[in-house]
């Protein structure tokens, strides 16, 4: 698969060098050339410094062909923008983006985008270890799922 | 009117300013304290600290009774969040954006803000009239400065003067809405002949306009 992996914070770093190693091209975009050296040496993927909401940038980074879009920006609002662009203009099948505000989140996973909240999520996780419960990812996701449907 | 300005930056102040003025009932939202307290202290209670962005916010300043929602931060992306929630979680039946990247007018209206005012574009526009032409004089901008009405004195010498209108070959360039000749108002038809000292109000599209001036005041 084509990936396109918006922010090379700890999040996109780390999804890059996961989806690089099982074989995926792999492009990374941050507006900091600095963030690039979170990856390792021997990263094989593409690098690129740009503003990420920036129509040439993601053309440059290959959005036209690309299978898989993930924005994992630091700003809520650039990772919004930048997979709708993905998205809605450049037309890519898999679009996902990390949002840290659960209203934004939900409110733009009713308007298409799959957005994933690491703050519920968060939450989620502690309170099921401080109550002692299992942690189950699976569950959680049920969790998740019953509390953005009430 | 109920105005929501998300952005108290400088375009957000004066228009709120203005907009006050105009006794229109107007909120400016903004979420920097320093910021907010001094437009506060010179507008009145206009001013609310918090985050356009935020469904919370936009719900305690009463969004879903907003005429118009006008967000002027200077980030191009929280212009498209703050617009794209007034529109489609709150209702808001305008929603008016500004960009600085002249390229995200055309994002923005793919994304479902088809209103954007982009300075960049708007200043760059104003150079290149005024580089390119003393003699025809933009009127106004419309359809965010891709149609233009335009002011054409005929001088002395220009190739049109004494022709017909139907024989200036302009059409699908554009149109002549008005000949100002001395205290008349003429509407144009095919068979009306353009004078010496005429003023030609003309519409046309951006991009056309120098067909138009070459058409009217000659080649230079």
């Amino acid at each position: 698969m084509y990936i396109v992996i918006l922010g090379c914070g700890r999040v996109g770093s780390t999804l890059a060098a996961l989806m690089a190693e099982e074989g995926h091209e792999v492009v990374i975009v941050d507006r900091n050339s600095d963030s690039f050296r979170r990856l390792k040496k021997d990263f094989k993927g593409r690098t690129i410094s740009g503003f990420g909401i920036d129509s040439e940038i993601l053309k440059k980074a290959g959005v036209e062909k690309a299978d898989v879009f993930v924005s994992t920006c630091t700003g809520d609002n650039t990772s919004i923008m930048a997979a709708q662009m993905a998205k809605k203009i450049f037309k890519v099948p898999k679009v996902m983006a990390r949002i840290y505000d659960p209203i934004r989140a939900e409110a733009y996973k009713k308007l298409g985008i799959e957005t994933y909240c690491p703050t519920t999520f968060g939450a989620m996780v502690i309170k099921n270890t401080i109550e002692e419960k299992d942690v189950n990812v699976e569950k959680i996701g049920e969790l998740l799922e019953r509390g953005s449907r009430t | 009117m109920y105005v929501v300005v998300a952005g108290g930056g400088k375009v957000g102040y004066y228009l709120t300013k203005r907009l006050i003025e105009e006794n229109h009932e107007v909120l400016l939202v903004e979420k920097d304290k320093k910021k907010c307290d001094r437009i506060a202290e010179e507008l009145g209670e206009v001013a609310f600290r918090g985050d356009g962005c935020e469904v919370r916010t936009l719900e305690e300043i009463g969004t879903e009774r907003a005429d118009v929602m006008v967000a002027v931060t200077g980030d191009d992306e929280d212009n498209l969040v703050i617009c794209q929630m007034a529109k489609f979680r709150f209702n808001v039946p305008r929603a008016i954006a500004r960009i600085n990247n002249p390229q995200n007018e055309d994002v923005f209206e793919k994304l479902g803000v088809a209103t954007t005012v982009s300075s960049t574009k708007i200043i760059y526009n104003l150079i290149d009239q005024e580089v390119d032409s003393e003699e025809v004089i933009p009127l106004a901008s419309l359809k965010r400065g891709d149609v233009e009405v335009v002011e054409v004195k005929l001088k002395e010498g220009s190739p049109v003067v004494k022709k017909q209108i139907k024989d200036l070959h302009i059409a699908g360039d554009a149109v002549i809405a008005t000949i100002l000749r001395e205290n008349e108002i003429i509407f144009p038809r095919g068979d009306t002949t353009l004078e010496v000292n005429d003023t030609v109000i003309a519409l046309t599209v951006t991009e056309k306009e120098k067909v138009l001036r070459e058409r009217l005041v000659g080649k230079r």
